[in-house]
């Protein structure tokens, strides 16, 4: 472990690049955290299938870049016969978010909005099951290998040299660049659109939003519809930047809470720092103390969080709930 | 002394309850020979729903990382029942392929007895620790703060060679050969699971009855007006976690052994499938109550081995489907439901006398 | 009379809101004590902060002699040294005899913790409901009883657990007008039978002018004024506080 930490000293280059490699993929982690920041804040719920939305949004980038056929009925004559010739994924990112919303509006009128109202325990192990249920789906109906999106980007190369690399991947710097851009627009479209005022007044208070005239049904059908949305293009950038498995989505649930307890709710500088800084923290525990380690160094790192944070507010006598 | 106020106490009728389930319970497995291991499996679920419903049901602590206690103690056992009898390090390198590790009659039992009071203790230590540092948390945050620990502790051992890492370890094997040998360790372990359960219960109870049970019962109300009364809130909290540590201890080594094979993942550490599983049973059944864990074990148990018999590939996809189904449309629970269905049946009757 | 609490230049600031400046006040043993002050004047703060709630900036309390400046909730109350709540706070799905046996004082020692309750506790949780006038209501559950009834419930609660000094935040508030003559009484009754020293946050005049020997007022976080009630009644500070001139 020490001599790991001294050869990253020893390589301020491969260093740097290490930090840079994982601020790229912090961004896609702030988009997923951004999106449980929103339901957790105006419907105060915690999504604990946020993972699988990733996961989904993954799936879909995976397909949409290779060549498959899809027969139903008898393999001879089948009675449905779809044939797709791999695209460039970075369409995924425009298909992924339309389908997302889609699923998203699905689960809010059968599932969600019967939780709006009740507590967070039950919305906790509800949502938990949707996130059994979608992984499992995924495994049967997909397939239970790791997948990657084929992209064919290049990489520049900016320092080769003794003291170790730089190389940027394109497609990574594609993916933080995304993320702000959806990030943005987000925050424009909460600040700025009657939309969003809307449902920055339903999570504000509910009831008195409703007296005042909006449907809070439909803006909690939205918001959560959004948030998939949000997660399905986080999960294209995954699969071309990562990998994509049926059972990953989990960590990401846990990231995202992370960075979100990092921050507070209602705080997007403080989501967008999270989780730069939690993508650089992985990569270099990545190197220091083993890519094997690194559940555990996410899901360690959480409760050290939980506990920095209610050991400070404990010296408030007050608890984290 | 006078328990009046207990929610739950040695009435006549729980007592005639007891005694006929015992029996059922003795006789079953010569009744139905063919059906021990998934009885033996029963009696595991039924102590893990009752242990869950300490803390989540009476404490309000919805916890997913219990997972922690059972796979930890059914760690602690292996090594105590391998440790002393060859090397482990080689024997867990060795893998399946090493085979099972063959004992005489006197070993086994001299390293079971031990391994399972050494896999209480450490339930009981573990609990105590990361209750001391995770029961500071409250509400949503306590729910996944467990839940993480859960995943963290399974990929310590994962990576922990001496444990046979990830691809984990194969418990000795139990005196006697073939099918005859198999049915009987099956018989074994069906009455050790069976008389935990039973001690499990009774001791709960008997806790309920205390001051402990109103206690508890105050936390999950108003744990912020339960410490302004003066209540120790914090030990009872860890107490409580505890003694669930110390049952699951037991409950996880003697599920390791009858298993025989031991993985982190899916078998000690699985907080994905057990983790809320054992939840999902006591919300079943209805938390907090005397009946509701059991009730939720026996329904929870057949769907499943059903569904593993009928609808082997899709099982894990339905119980999600039913996570969801059974949270959001029967949250009280079956006793919780029966109870507003039929309430002169099984409403509390506290009318009729329940002081003194 | 022996001092039982002793706040001395007590300040809390919540960020860069003052709450409380420099408070000081004394409350003697067997008292009613009456604390008044406009809304968001810090009473309720002040409560928090005797208690350990959320404990002072700078200044001490002490309690009987000893100093509790720094010690958390439970201990406090362990000492004698109660609280109710202004947002009522009773244990919703216990009924009214369960809420007030586990009001019983515990201890911290593991056979207090884990023992029964004696015939005697029961007998004293019935006969404070009765003194309460809950006593029909005894087998219902908190969460059941009107808000009125909650109130009661929790007086009652606090008196199981024989505290010796009980903080009392606005105990008519919401009451039928008809009961707040009862509950006085009771106070009144507490007070003398069972030697109760209470403190009470009241907004109610009439409540607090018949019940308190003494009053403190608060406004803007400091102490205005101190004194027997007619003097408080008529004093020129505390009527421009009240209608908000100054």
């Amino acid at each position: 472990m020490l001599e790991n930490i001294q050869l990253l000293l020893d390589n301020p280059v491969a260093l740097l690049n290490l930090l840079l490699d994982g601020i790229m993929i912090g961004a896609i982690f702030a988009l997923i955290a951004y999106g449980m920041a929103l339901v957790w804040g105006v419907m105060n719920i915690i999504n604990l299938s946020q993972g699988e939305f990733v996961i989904f949004g993954g799936f879909i980038g995976y397909y949409t870049s290779t060549d498959w056929t899809l027969a139903i009925g008898p393999s001879a004559s089948p009675w449905v016969s779809l044939e797709w010739g791999g695209i460039s994924p970075l369409w995924a990112l425009v298909i992924a978010p339309l389908i997302l919303y889609g699923i998203g509006r699905a689960f809010y009128a059968l599932v969600i909005f019967r939780l709006v109202d009740r507590d967070l325990f039950t919305s906790i192990l509800a949502t938990f099951g949707i996130s059994i249920f979608l992984q499992q789906l995924m495994n049967g109906v997909f397939t239970a290998e790791d997948v990657i999106a084929q992209h064919g980007m290049g990489s520049w190369v900016l320092v080769d040299g003794t003291t170790g690399e730089l190389v940027i991947e394109q497609v990574r710097v594609i993916a933080l660049v995304f993320a702000v851009i959806v990030g943005a627009v987000l925050t424009f479209y909460l600040r700025q659109t009657r939309g969003g005022q809307a449902i920055r007044a339903v999570a504000q208070d509910a009831r008195a939003a409703r007296i005042m005239g909006i449907n809070a049904d439909q803006v909690y059908a939205r918001t959560y519809a959004l948030n998939a949305a949000i997660c399905g293009a986080a999960g294209v950038l995954i699969s071309m930047t990562l990998v994509i498995h049926a059972f990953s989505g989990l960590i990401y649930t846990v990231r995202a809470f992370m960075i979100v307890v990092i921050a507070g709710l209602g705080n997007v500088a403080g989501v967008i720092a999270a989780g730069l800084g939690l993508g650089a923290a992985e990569k270099v525990a990545d190197i220091v103390i083993g890519t094997s380690y690194q559940t555990a160094f996410i899901t360690g790192l959480l409760l050290v969080v939980l506990l920095w944070r209610s050991l400070r507010l404990g010296r408030q006598r007050k608890v984290l709930r | 002394m006078s328990s009046g106020f207990a929610t739950s106490r040695f009435s006549r009728g729980l007592i005639l309850t007891c005694v006929v389930l015992a029996i059922l319970a003795a006789v079953a497995p010569v009744a139905l020979p063919t059906l021990v291991k998934q009885m033996t499996v029963f009696w595991v679920m039924v102590i893990i729903a009752y242990t869950w419903d300490t803390m989540g049901g009476q404490l309000g602590y919805n916890s997913f990382g219990n997972v922690v206690f059972f796979g930890a103690g059914m760690y602690a056992s292996a090594v105590l029942q391998i440790a002393p009898f060859t090397d482990m390090a080689a024997y867990t390198a060795a893998g399946e392929q090493g085979g099972a590790l063959v004992l005489t009659n006197a070993q086994y039992f001299a390293g079971l007895l031990p391994g399972l009071l050494v896999a209480a203790g450490v339930g009981f230590l573990l609990a105590l620790i990361l209750g001391f540092a995770i029961l500071r948390l409250r509400g949503h945050y306590f729910a996944i703060g467990t839940l993480a620990a859960g995943i963290f502790v399974a990929q310590i051992v994962a990576n922990w060679e001496y444990l046979g890492a990830g691809s984990g370890l194969t418990m000795p094997g139990f005196p006697g050969k073939g099918a005859a040998g198999d049915q009987a360790k099956s018989t074994f372990f069906y009455y050790l699971c069976f008389g935990l359960a039973g001690v499990t219960f009774l001791f709960l109870q008997w806790l309920y009855s205390t001051r402990f049970g109103l206690a508890a019962n105050a936390i999950r109300d108003d744990e912020d007006k339960a410490e302004a009364m003066g209540l120790p809130t914090g030990r009872y909290k860890i107490i409580a976690w505890a003694i669930s540590g110390f049952f699951l201890g037991i409950c996880g080594a003697l599920y390791g052994n009858f298993v025989i094979h031991v993985d982190p993942e899916d078998v000690a550490f699985d907080g994905a499938g057990l983790g809320v599983w054992m939840v999902l049973m006591v919300v079943l059944g209805g938390k907090g109550s005397l009946w509701g864990p059991l009730i939720g074990a026996v329904l929870f148990h057949v769907t499943k081995e059903l569904l593993w018999t009928y609808l082997l590939g899709l099982q894990y996809v339905v119980l999600g489907l039913l996570v969801i189904v059974i949270v959001v449309f029967f949250p009280e629970g079956i006793v919780g439901w029966l109870r507003q269905r039929f309430p002169n049946r099984f409403g509390e009757r506290v009318e009729a006398g329940e002081v003194r | 009379m022996t001092t039982l609490l002793q706040v001395s230049n007590c300040t809390k600031r919540f960020g860069g809101v003052v709450a409380n400046e420099g408070i000081s006040l004394t409350v003697n043993e067997g008292e009613i004590v009456g604390l008044i002050g406009p809304n968001g004047s810090g009473k309720t703060t002040l409560f928090s902060s005797i208690v350990g709630a959320h404990p002072v900036d700078e200044g001490s309390v002490q309690f009987d002699g000893a100093e509790i400046t720094r010690m958390n909730v439970p201990s406090v109350a362990r000492l004698g040294l109660l609280r109710t709540f202004q947002q009522t706070r009773i244990y919703g799905k216990m009924t009214c005899m369960q809420n007030m046996a586990i009001s019983a004082p515990t201890g911290r020692g593991l056979k207090s913790m884990f023992g029964g309750f004696t015939a005697d506790e029961v007998t004293r949780a019935e006969e404070l409901l009765d003194f309460v006038g809950l006593s029909s209501k005894r087998f219902l559950r908190g969460g059941e009883l009107s808000f009125g009834q909650q109130k009661l419930l929790e007086f009652a609660m606090a008196l199981m657990a024989r505290p010796r000094l009980l903080l009392l935040d606005e105990p008519t508030a919401g009451i039928n007008p008809t009961l707040i003559n009862g509950l006085i009484d009771r106070l009144k009754r507490a007070n003398a039978q069972l030697g109760i020293t209470l403190l009470v946050i009241e907004h109610n005049m009439r409540v607090i002018m018949n019940l308190a020997s003494r009053i403190y007022c608060l406004a803007h976080g400091r102490l205005l004024a101190e004194g027997a009630p007619e003097d408080i009644q008529s004093d020129q500070r505390v009527i421009d506080a009240y209608l908000g001139a100054g």
